[in-house]
């Protein structure tokens, strides 16, 4: 999503290391910025894609993260607590995998994804108008046009805009 | 299908589910099921009076002075999928005659209740209000 043009260079390279066997040291590194890389584990999909799209953590830094798992009872306007284990857990898994990538780095306002210079300028094309469409509704709705988000993959040729 | 096949593929097939239930046991302890007549059944006892239906209705299609009520996202009858009132994420039906998975994990039944209660009421949720709500639910059928 970041940088899509890097997205097949990235998987290619992956696809190499992994042949190799030296995949698993460099995978969070490599895949930063580009949520195809890291897959989502189950409980990370079952937890938090109840309400949204499970966001890669590889869109923001750890900081940003760390502060939205400190506070999930005022999670964006709703209540979504966890038990401590499972923030543990989950905690644990989102800052191995954060965005270290220098344009995933910053910490963007209100640790909102949508909020990131990278993301701000990826979407520069869409119209206001486009995304006030009753399909789209919000632009944490990422699957309204990455097709594929919920599998963590925000490959440019997953794009549909709906009408 | 012939008799030789089917017989051949039992024995695969019992030790197959042999070893599903083996790994599946842990996490049946983990998260215990129940149904959701045994889950009413809980909040009952817990309240100490029986369910109400017709309250349960009232909680959830009641704004309670906020923003939301449980039938923002729920559906005012919750028989089919609703919309997440912000995101706009499908969720499934809550009405359990009309989605098997509802109310058959009490954990997970705590924890919406505790999340949506907040969001709706701006507290937790009673036992017995919980119990109306689901006594409500259950009324729903096709």
């Amino acid at each position: 999503m970041p940088h899509p043009r890097h997205t097949r260079m990235g998987r290619l390279a992956l696809g190499l290391l992994a042949a190799s066997g030296l995949a698993l040291p460099t995978l969070p590194a490599l895949a930063d910025g580009n949520g195809r890389m890291v897959p989502l584990t189950p409980k990370y999909k079952e937890e938090c894609s109840a309400c949204h799209v499970a966001y890669p953590p590889s869109l923001m830094p750890a900081a940003s993260w760390n502060r939205i798992m400190n506070n999930l009872p005022n999670h964006f306007g709703t209540d979504a607590s966890l038990d401590p284990a499972t923030v543990k857990e989950l905690s644990g898994w989102i800052n191995a995998h954060a965005g270290t990538y220098k344009r995933v780095r910053e910490e963007p306002p209100q640790d909102r994804i949508t909020r990131t210079a990278w993301f701000i300028h990826k979407h520069d094309e869409v119209s206001a108008a486009t995304w006030k469409r009753a399909s789209i509704k919000s632009a944490s709705n990422c699957i309204a046009c990455h097709t594929t988000a919920d599998q963590g993959d925000f490959d440019e040729d997953n794009v549909r805009i709906p009408r | 299908m012939n008799l030789f096949s089917l017989s051949a593929t039992f024995p695969r097939a019992l030790a197959a589910l042999t070893l599903a239930c083996a790994a599946l046991a842990p996490a049946a302890q983990a998260a215990q099921a129940a149904t959701p007549a045994e889950q009413l059944a809980g909040y009952t006892a817990q309240a100490g009076a029986p369910a109400s239906p017709a309250r349960g209705q009232q909680l959830f299609t009641s704004k309670h002075g906020g923003e939301w009520s449980c039938s923002s996202c729920h559906g005012a009858v919750p028989t089919q999928a609703g919309k997440h009132a912000s995101t706009g994420k499908p969720i499934g039906a809550m009405a359990p005659a009309f989605n098997p998975e509802r109310f058959t994990d009490p954990a997970k039944t705590e924890k919406w209740f505790r999340r949506n209660c907040k969001d709706v009421l701006s507290r937790e949720c009673t036992a017995g209000e919980k119990a109306d709500v689901l006594s409500w639910l259950m009324t729903l059928k096709p």
